[in-house]
Parts: C-alpha cells; sequence; structure tokens
C-alpha cells in the first residue's frame, strides 16, 4: 500500500524505527574523526571511543590495547545492537533483518572453504568470521569436499540453499571457483533480497530497490576490474552479473567485453550517477575505486533516513555501523604503524 | 516606603551571593589545592579547555592511569563476585597510600590473580577432560556390552552376505587386514568413536553424522549423570555421552572432523573388560588427586581475594577522586611561563575564607615556595544559583526545582512553599482518618532516617523517602483540615462539643424532611457534625469550600504579585514596579480581590445574597440597581470604581513599559555620542579568554519586545479569570475526596456490617481496608499531590518566577560517589 505507510507503520514498526534513529545518533561524527585522527596511540583512541557509544564495551579492556581488539568490542556493539532489534522485531520485518545478514553468511563460508583448502585451523578460521553472519554448523563446512557436498552436507540447512542452485557441480573446491561461488551466491542474494523488498511495497521498495542497484552494480564494476586478465570467459562473466540496477542489462553487455580499465571506465561514464564517482579518478587508476564507490554508498545511506515509515533506516544503519569500524580499523591500523599520513586515504567520513 | 525599606533583608529568598574568581596555581601544590577544594566543595570551575578533545588536554595521562586502574579494581570486584565472597565491610586500620603506591600494588594483584587464574584453568580444564573420560567409561560401557550382541549379528549377515559374492569378501578382508586397532567388534569391519558433546548440539551432530556418512553409522547416546563445568563461562553444561558405530576409514575422518566442529571431546574406550576396569581405576584415582589441587587453588584464591576485598571500598573511592582530580585539573590553563596553572570559577561570598583557607593548607602542605592567588574578578555571563538547604528544606527546593532553577538571586519561592503546599494539598485531603495513616507512613521513615539513608532503596521507595518531611506535613495539615470538615474516614464526630442542631422531637423521624433546629451555641471549631447525611449536606457543603478555594487562591495570587514586587525593587526596577506590579494588583483585587471581599461579607453578616449575581451584573450593567443584592451601602457606586479601574489597568500594563524601555535605550546608546570607555582593555590582551572578552552589544528590537508585553498582559488578564478559576480544583477534589470515602464507608462496610454472617462482614472489611489503603491512600494523595504541584507552578509562580538561571555545581568529593551509584 503505497503512501499509506504513516496510517500503519508505527503499530509494529514504530518502536524499531525510534530504536535505529537513536543508534544513529550515536555514529561517529566528522568531529570525533578529526579528533580520532589526531591521537598518538591506541589508548588516546580507547580514550576517546570511551566517551562514545563504544564506551562499555571498550572500558574493561587491558591497556596494551591491540586493533583486532578495537575492532572486535566494536563489531560486538553492532551485534548487540542487531540482536535486540531482531528480538524485537515481527514479520515482516524480522526477515528483512536477517537479509541483512546473509551476505556476511556468503563471506564466512567462502572464508572457511578456502581456508581448509589452504589447510589452516578451523578454529583460527572461525574467529575470523563476521559475527553477524554466523551459523549453527558453520565449523563442518571444513569437512566438504566440493560443491555438491557442502551444499548437502551443511548449508542445506541455512537460508542460503536456495541460492545455490545454481553451482551445484561434482567439481573439487579451488580457488577459482570458490570465488565464482561466491559471485553466483551473492548475485542469487541480491535478486533476493530486491524481490523481497518489492514484495514489500511502498518507501522501502523504492529505497532499497536503490540502495541495492547500488549494491549490483558496484558488484558488477568490482568483478568486471577483478577478472580482467583471468581465465574467466565474457559469459561466465555475464552470468554474475546481477539481473536488476541501472547498469542492467546494457551496462552488462558493455562491461562483459571490457579489456582494462579505461575500457570500464568508458562504459561507467555513460551513467550520470557513475560519471561522477569516475571523475575524481585519475586515468589508468582503480585503487581509489573502492574509497568512491564507498563514499557514494555512504551519502547514500544517509539519504535513507531522510524518508520515514520504512525499513531501509535498519539496512541504512548496519551498513553504516560497517562502514564505521571499517574506519576505526584503518585509524587504529595507521596509528599503530606510525602511518597517520595515510590515515585518510580510506576514512569515509560519515557525516 | 520607608516602611518596607526598613523591612529586614530577604535573606532566605534570594540564592547565596557568588562572585568569580580565578586561582593561579603553581604546578607542585595544584593537585594538592584541587583535593582540597574537593573536600571543601564550594567552587565550581569553568571549563577553559572547551575546544580540546580529552586526549589533548594536559593531564591525560593521569586520567589514563586512573581509567586503568578503575578497570584492574572493577576486574577485582567481578573476580570476588564470582567467587561469592561475601563483602564484609572491613573496619581494621587502613595506611593511606601514594597513588603511585596503590597502581604498583594494583598491578602485582592483578597479575597474582591471573596467573592464578590461567593455573587453575588449566587444572580444570584436565579436570574435565578427566570426568568427561570417566563419564564415557561408565556409559559407554553399557553401549558396548548392548552392541556386543549386535555386533555378533551383523557379522553373521556380514559373513552370509561375503560368502555370497567373493568379491566383495576378498575387498573385505584385505579391510580387515589393513586394520591394526586390536577390538573384537573391528573383525566386522564395525568401529566406533566415543566421546562426549554438548547437550544442546546432540540433535543437529547426530544429523549431520548420518548425512556424512550418509547413513551409514549406528548413534547411541545416554546423558552424563554430572554437569560439566564451562572453562569460559564458569557455567554448568549438561553434556551426553555418545557412542559412533561407522566402517571405513573415509567415515572415520569424517567424523572425526565433525566431532571437532562440534567441539565434542572423544576418548578412546577399551572393549576389554579388565583394561576397561583398570583405565576406570586409574582415572577415578587422578580425579581425586586433582579435585585436592584444584581445592587447594581456590582456597588460596579466595584468601587472596579476601585480602584484596578488605581495601576494595577504599580503593575504588581513592581512584575516583584521583580521577576527578585530574579531570578538574584538565580544566585549567596553563600560563605563558608553564610554571602555574590558571583556573577560573564561581563560589560563594560566603566561602572566601574557608577556599583561602584550604588553598593556604595546600600550599603550606605541598611546602611550595608560592602561595596560590586567589582574587575574584568580574564575568559577563550571570552566576549559577545556589541555596544552601538542610534535610527538611531540600524536598521543597526540588518541587521548585523541578520546574526551573530559580535566576540568580531572584525571589525563591520554596520559602513560602514549605507551608503552602501542604496546605493546598491537605485543604484537597481533608481527612484526619487519613491523616493519621499518612502521618505513621511518615514518622516511619523518619524514624529509620538514619538506617534508610545509607541503604539503596528502589526507584518508588526512593522518592517516598527523599520527600519524608512534606509527607509529614501534608500529613499534618491534613489531620488539621479533616478537623475542620470534620471526616475520619468520613465519619463525623462531636470532638469540640454539642452539635448546634437538634431533632424536634425525641423519635426524631422528621430529621430528614423538615429539617432540625438550632438549640445550642454555634459548634466551636469546624463543620457541625449534624451536617453529615442531612438533606441540604451538599449544597453547605460545596458553597463552603468552593468560596473557600476562592478565598485561598485570590491570597495565594496576591501573595505571588507581592514577590514580584520584591524582585523588582531588588532589582532596582522601577519600571516593573509601576507599569507591572501596580496595574496587576489594581486588576487582579479589583475583580477578584473584590469578590473576596463580598464573600467574607456575606459570611460575616449572613446575608442571601446571590454573588454569582453580583459579580455577573457587574460587568453586564455596572449601573443597575442590585436590589436584594446589595451586602453593604454604597455597593453600586464601588462596584463602578473597581470596574474603570480594572479597565484601566489593561492599557497601564500594556503600553508604557516598551515604550519607557526604548526611551532608556536610545538614551544609554543612541543618545551618547562617546559611548562607554572599554576600562577593561588592557586585560582583554592579557587573558584573551577570559570572561571579561565576552561582551556584547545588545540590540534593541522594539517590536519584540511589544509583542512580549503584549503576550504577558494578555496572560496576566486572561490569567487572572482562569487562574482563579483553576483554584476550584480545591474543592472538587475535597469533594471527590469526601464522597469517594462516604461510598466505600457506607457502600461497602456498613452494608457489609449489616449482615449476621462473619464471613461477608470480613470480605467487607477486606474491600473496604484494601480500598481505602490503594484508592484513598494511595491514589488520591498522589492526584491531590499533583493538583498542588500545579497550583504552586502554574496559578503562584508565574505571577513573579522566571526560573531560568543554572544550578550550582561545585567540584566536590562528596557529589561523586552520589553520581556513580
Amino acid at each position: 500500500m503505497y503512501g499509506f505507510e504513516a496510517l500503519t507503520f508505527n503499530i509494529h514498526g514504530g518502536y524499531l524505527e525510534a530504536i535505529v534513529r537513536g543508534h544513529r545518533g550515536g555514529l561517529l561524527t566528522a568531529a570525533d574523526y578529526n579528533n580520532l585522527c589526531q591521537c598518538e596511540n591506541l589508548d588516546d583512541i580507547k580514550m576517546h571511543l570511551s566517551a562514545t557509544e563504544y564506551g562499555p564495551y571498550l572500558q574493561n579492556e587491558p591497556s596494551p590495547l591491540h586493533t583486532t581488539t578495537i575492532v572486535e568490542k566494536c563489531t560486538l556493539k553492532l551485534v548487540d545492537d542487531y540482536k535486540h532489534m531482531l528480538c524485537q522485531a515481527t514479520e515482516p520485518l524480522s526477515t528483512f533483518l536477517e537479509y541483512i545478514t546473509y551476505g556476511h553468511m556468503i563471506d564466512n563460508v567462502v572464508l572457511i572453504v578456502t581456508g581448509t583448502l589452504h589447510e589452516r585451523d578451523v578454529q583460527e578460521l572461525l574467529e575470523k568470521c563476521h559475527p553477524l553472519g554466523m551459523f549453527d554448523s558453520i565449523a563442518t563446512l571444513a569437512v566438504a569436499q566440493n560443491m555438491r557436498e557442502l551444499y548437502r552436507l551443511v548449508l542445506v540447512d541455512t537460508p542460503l540453499a536456495p541460492y545455490f542452485s545454481e553451482c551445484i557441480t561434482s567439481d573439487d573446491l579451488d580457488d577459482m571457483n570458490i570465488e565464482i561461488m561466491r559471485n553466483t551466491l551473492y548475485k542469487a542474494y541480491l535478486e533476493d533480497f530486491y524481490r523481497f523488498c518489492q514484495k514489500l511495497g511502498g518507501a522501502t521498495a523504492e529505497i532499497m530497490s536503490d540502495l541495492l542497484a547500488f549494491e549490483a552494480d558496484r558488484r558488477a564494476v568490482n568483478i568486471t576490474i577483478n577478472s580482467i586478465g583471468t581465465e574467466l570467459t565474457r559469459d561466465d562473466r555475464r552470468k554474475l552479473y546481477s539481473n536488476f540496477g541501472l547498469l542492467y542489462p546494457y551496462g552488462h553487455e558493455e562491461l562483459a567485453v571490457c579489456e582494462d580499465i579505461d575500457q570500464v571506465r568508458a562504459a561507467m561514464e555513460k551513467y550520470p550517477p557513475y560519471q561522477s564517482i569516475f571523475a575524481k579518478l585519475s586515468y589508468g587508476e582503480s585503487q581509489m575505486l573502492d574509497k568512491a564507490f564507498y563514499e557514494e554508498e555512504v551519502k547514500r545511506l544517509c539519504l535513507a533516513f531522510e524518508q520515514q515509515f520504512h525499513y531501509a533506516v535498519f539496512f541504512a544503519y548496519m551498513r553504516l555501523r560497517e562502514q564505521e569500524i571499517r574506519n576505526l580499523m584503518w585509524i587504529s591500523e595507521c596509528v599503530a604503524q606510525n602511518q597517520k599520513s595515510r590515515v585518510h586515504d580510506s576514512v569515509v567520513f560519515i557525516f | 516606603m520607608d516602611y518596607i525599606d526598613n523591612l529586614p533583608p530577604m535573606d532566605l529568598m534570594r540564592s547565596e551571593k557568588m562572585t568569580f574568581v580565578q586561582l593561579i596555581m603553581p604546578v607542585e601544590s595544584a593537585h594538592r589545592a584541587v583535593c582540597y577544594l574537593g573536600e571543601l566543595g564550594l567552587l565550581q570551575f569553568r571549563d577553559m579547555n572547551d575546544d580540546k578533545s580529552p586526549f589533548q588536554r594536559t593531564f591525560a595521562n593521569q586520567v589514563k592511569r586512573c581509567a586503568e586502574m578503575s578497570r584492574k579494581l572493577r576486574f577485582f570486584k567481578d573476580q570476588i563476585n564470582k567467587a561469592g565472597l561475601v563483602c564484609s565491610p572491613c573496619l581494621a586500620f587502613q595506611p593511606d597510600i601514594e597513588l603511585e603506591e596503590l597502581e604498583a600494588q594494583l598491578a602485582e594483584h592483578e597479575h597474582e590473580l591471573n596467573e592464578m587464574n590461567s593455573n587453575s584453568e588449566k587444572l580444570q580444564q584436565t579436570y574435565n577432560e578427566l570426568l568427561e573420560f570417566k563419564i564415557v567409561l561408565q556409559k559407554a560401557c553399557g553401549f558396548l556390552a548392548s552392541s556386543h550382541s549386535h555386533a555378533a549379528i551383523e557379522e553373521r549377515e556380514l559373513d552370509e552376505h561375503a560368502y555370497s559374492n567373493s568379491d566383495d569378501y576378498v575387498e573385505g578382508a584385505s579391510l580387515l587386514e589393513q586394520e591394526t586397532r586390536p577390538a573384537s567388534s573391528n573383525q566386522s569391519g564395525l568401529r566406533f568413536v566415543s566421546g562426549i558433546v554438548c547437550k544442546s548440539k546432540v540433535l543437529r551432530f547426530e544429523r549431520m553424522l548420518f548425512r556424512a556418512t550418509r547413513g551409514n553409522m549406528f548413534f547411541n547416546q545416554a546423558p552424563a549423570d554430572e554437569q560439566i563445568m564451562d572453562p569460559i563461562s564458569t557455567e554448568m553444561v549438561e553434556k551426553t555421552v555418545f557412542v559412533v558405530f561407522f566402517s571405513g576409514e573415509q567415515a572415520r575422518l569424517k567424523i572425526l572432523k565433525i566431532c571437532e566442529a562440534f567441539g565434542a571431546h572423544c576418548y578412546p574406550v577399551p572393549e576389554d573388560i579388565h583394561k576397561h576396569r583398570q583405565i576406570t581405576r586409574e582415572v577415578s584415582s587422578r580425579l581425586v588427586d586433582l579435585e585436592a589441587t584444584l581445592d587447594a587453588g581456590i582456597r588460596h584464591r579466595n584468601k587472596a581475594l579476601a585480602s584484596i576485598e578488605g581495601h576494595l571500598a577504599k580503593w575504588i573511592n581513592m581512584v575516583r577522586r584521583e580521577k576527578a582530580v585530574y579531570d578538574t585539573l584538565n580544566m585549567l590553563n596553563f600560563d605563558v611561563t608553564k610554571k602555574c596553572l590558571v583556573g577560573e570559577g564561581w563560589c560563594p561570598i560566603f566561602a572566601k575564607t574557608q577556599i583561602q583557607e584550604a588553598l593556604r593548607r595546600a600550599t603550606f602542605d605541598s611546602s611550595s615556595q608560592v602561595g596560590i592567588i586567589f582574587h575574584p574578578m568580574d564575568a559577563v555571563e550571570s552566576p549559577p544559583t545556589y541555596f544552601r538547604t538542610n534535610r527538611f528544606t531540600s524536598a521543597f527546593q526540588e518541587i521548585v526545582d523541578a520546574y526551573g532553577v530559580a535566576r540568580y538571586q531572584e525571589a525563591n519561592p520554596s520559602v513560602y512553599t514549605v507551608i503552602t503546599f501542604p496546605f493546598l494539598f491537605a485543604v484537597m485531603f481533608g481527612d484526619w482518618g487519613h491523616g493519621i495513616c499518612l502521618l505513621l507512613g511518615a514518622l516511619f521513615l523518619i524514624a529509620r532516617e538514619s538506617k534508610l539513608c545509607t541503604q539503596k532503596l528502589g526507584s518508588f521507595m526512593e522518592m517516598l523517602f527523599g520527600g519524608r518531611y512534606v509527607l509529614l506535613l501534608m500529613a499534618l495539615f491534613s489531620i488539621y483540615c479533616g478537623l475542620v470538615y470534620n471526616e475520619f474516614f468520613s465519619v463525623p464526630f462531636h470532638i469540640f462539643g454539642r452539635s448546634a442542631y437538634e431533632c424536634r422531637d425525641t423519635s426524631c423521624r422528621d430529621a430528614q424532611t423538615a429539617g432540625l433546629l438550632k438549640r445550642h451555641d454555634t459548634y466551636p471549631f469546624g463543620v457541625d457534625p449534624s451536617w453529615r447525611g442531612s438533606r441540604s449536606e451538599l449544597a453547605f457543603l460545596n458553597s463552603l469550600k468552593m468560596k473557600m478555594s476562592i478565598l485561598l487562591g485570590v491570597v495565594q495570587m496576591n501573595l505571588g504579585i507581592l514577590i514580584s514586587y520584591f524582585n523588582a525593587r531588588f532589582f532596582g526596577n522601577s519600571v516593573d514596579i509601576r507599569y507591572q506590579f501596580v496595574p496587576q494588583m489594581i486588576f487582579l483585587n479589583s475583580l477578584f480581590g473584590y469578590l473576596s471581599l463580598l464573600i467574607i461579607v456575606k459570611w460575616c453578616t449572613g446575608s442571601q445574597a446571590d454573588l454569582y449575581h453580583v459579580m455577573i451584573y457587574m460587568f453586564l450593567s455596572p449601573t443597575d440597581n442590585l436590589g436584594e443584592n446589595q451586602l453593604f451601602w454604597g455597593q453600586r457606586f464601588i462596584q463602578i470604581v473597581l470596574l474603570l479601574l480594572a479597565l484601566v489597568a489593561v492599557p497601564w500594563m500594556l503600553f508604557p513599559k516598551p515604550f519607557i524601555l526604548k526611551k532608556l535605550h536610545t538614551a544609554r546608546y543612541q543618545g551618547h555620542a562617546y559611548g562607554r570607555l572599554n576600562t577593561s582593555e588592557m586585560d582583554l590582551e592579557v587573558e584573551p579568554d577570559s570572561a571579561r572578552a565576552r561582551q556584547h552589544h545588545e540590540e534593541f528590537n522594539f517590536s519584540e519586545v511589544f509583542v512580549h508585553q503584549m503576550i504577558h498582559s494578555i496572560e496576566f488578564v486572561l490569567g487572572a479569570v482562569s487562574n482563579t478559576a483553576s483554584y476550584l480544583r480545591l474543592w472538587a477534589l475535597s469533594l471527590a475526596h469526601s464522597e469517594l470515602s462516604t461510598v466505600f464507608y457506607e457502600k461497602v462496610l456498613l452494608l457489609a456490617w449489616g449482615y449476621d454472617n462473619l464471613i461477608i462482614r470480613l470480605v467487607g472489611l477486606a474491600v473496604f481496608s484494601f480500598a481505602t489503603a490503594f484508592i484513598l491512600l494511595m491514589m488520591e494523595t498522589l492526584s491531590a499531590f499533583l493538583h498542588a504541584l500545579r497550583l504552586h507552578w502554574v496559578e503562584f509562580q508565574n505571577k513573579f518566577y522566571h526560573g531560568d538561571g543554572y544550578k550550582f555545581r561545585p567540584f566536590s568529593f562528596a557529589s561523586l560517589a552520589e553520581d556513580d551509584d
């Protein structure tokens, strides 16, 4: 029911929307980042963060801090927020919230599978997994030898199972087809999420389709750039692009045939929203592309808060927090390794 | 005027005189000085480093160290709680120690504790493993015994199968030969893995095993009898023993991997009975040993914790204070030479000598060469408001502060609130039976005051306890008002003598119809008990209470306007007196003062005049003859004069003030070509960020001032009517209270008493007492409280109270503890 959210939204979603907007108020501001960038060591960072919402999570950490501890505790805060919201949520918001974590789940699956392929310790790998993407039998992934087993043993119980329909093969796992699996899964996930949001309708569909389209387009560009110079054929590459978004379908045709970064650029500059992103980069450069995309994403996510009575704020909040944690990680690393001149290379200011 | 000038100064009503002071402290004595000031708690520091983030400040390192120490202390506290030690206040002599020493001690203790913890954790882990092994041995033994028979059957089947298919048999035989493990069931290619897994994971574990082996396995499980402690969360976990039978090496690898993934611990179980017994014996004996070691370790640890615990409270307090001192020092600035710290702040004038004394002591104790300079300065911003209260007045001050903190040196309404608030409450809650109940409650709280104030109370109890003296006065006044209304749980009493009325004859049959006769003197105090239950009871009481409410309201509002006069006089604001106070006084009293006068005259003379009629026709047709409603001679003339006065008062309070303000402003700024001399230019250069630098030239916006004045005047004129009407709530609530208690008394208690049945009587008594306790004593108290609050905040305080000040928050150690809890 488009346009009538104001009438009924607050019955189920009002409390949580208030909660999430309150959480948003706790995001670090540009002033905070400026102060953080001036820190001399990790204790300074801890001291500064103790005045923010991360305070209670960091206050009991003994003094020689590590970057990983900071990141871990900050992620814990995000997970706590998420779990609180999930506990309070009713349908369809709870499903929506669960959809947000599927991306992490895919990443975790890929991480474990690649890790066991290279014979790393499972416990060690589990510690590296994102806590939002954990599921019950994740540790059992190490048992599987090929895709079919992977699916049959473990993933059939997880929400990822339907996304697997396209990549069940009996091939043994190797780096290449794991990467393809990740992208196929991601494609299926994004399309499913997109369909789900369309089904919800209203402002949620409108805003989420914009955000997800951006996500899909970004993935398409990244796949293209990463697959240049590999043995991936054009058709295979074409298959990994999600079937929606601004680039679909003509942009995908162009991206599929790109052979170097400048061709990608030429293809993308036909789309006004991406023109500005590529305008920031000099020719032949792809290093700063990630940051440019992140900045654009953050801008779009912040805009999601401008409208009321929709679910995209939850998605936006989770994404912004994750970006914030990435920022904190980068700042902490720079401070810990005395590379303060590079602090601004990768920090994306949120406000 | 002379009389007013000679009134004693209203010290009680004014907040303490404050002064802005500057402190210049040599670095070596600064810490001690701030410490002493914190103990004194009479100086509010101004943050001079607003623009700096916490870690850029001078003493960031010390603050960090304090935070680290408090982290360690929290860790100790946590450990002590986990160990389940009872916190006993240690009264042994504890020597004062330096912060550095404390830091070292804490580090040592933490190290010790961590070591002990890791040791005991290792031991605990070994212990857990052994315990699990023992349980597995016990349980698995049962499975194996039963599976032997199974195995025998399977073996036969397998054999038959093998004979029928020779190829298979060859393969099976080679497999058997490869098998090195000497176990009887291995003959059939059947092997097993036994172990233990968390109970919550069993189902998923079994499903995963089933899938991984494609169903070629046999899963046996039994719950463990004992719970096993999880070393990380130190919680007891229920576990389940399992034995999986399977065949094939591939399957074994898979199963072991799955076991690992599920955190299941596998233990080999020998099938040989003798060996089995032997191992069980060994495990049991080692378990006993370990248990003894573990116990010793825990005892040792508890001893160490107990020794820490004795000091913990003191240490926590010390670190908290130290952190507060450094936080305060961080608010100070270094001067140019970097040898002195410069601080600014507010202090009450009376505290100056005490502060100077503390500073002198600090200089002396830290044997500093240079004294601390302490001198007053002038400031632009208005000083904070500081009322000295005691435990009796603080609750009333809280009531006023909840509306808004008084402007600096503004008249403080809580002086009057102490009496008027409980009194207005009691007017609505007049029943001396209920009053006595309240009184008992209040006395209980006051009697246990010393005990309760150290305890931590729930939020509701805390509120009650905080307002115990308010409650006491409310109870006393409601007993008084209850006596006036002659109500005791709505039962009238003949306390002060005989009723003035009597029945017409001895049978008293026509008391309800023809009424009573007045035979005696008027009942000496309060309402005559004979009114109760009479036909005209309501009409009489309503008229009485309504008139009384208006009288009380008019008196209180007049008091409010009078206070505004004293405020204006205090601040030397003659414009406000002439163009605000005087017309307001005239307006209110010409209408409602006159009404009050009429009420009193009517009461004294016993006249039958209709006051509604008088008041309404005073406006509608002031020149008409009053007729039978005339109360005194010349009333018509007086009414016309009063009406004219009220009409004049409105433009009087509306127009002159903004114009005069405008004139004053132009005279001050544009009229004088020279403007004011800036005498503080020298100082500006020396102290660029001191309070003096923030001078501003205010713009005079006439339209804004005029609109403001218009709003005020309209508010007052309309307010005079609506506020007077608002005081009628006194009557309404009092009526509601007495009616409710009548209903409960007559319709519940008396009705139940009418039956000659013990159960019904008891039920009636129970319902009556519950209704009295919850509805009358709790709900009604609350509602009367809220209405009294409103009458004070709105009707009384809007006549004079600005309430836009800010509170004086001195740096004080005493308030630290309260903040923390």
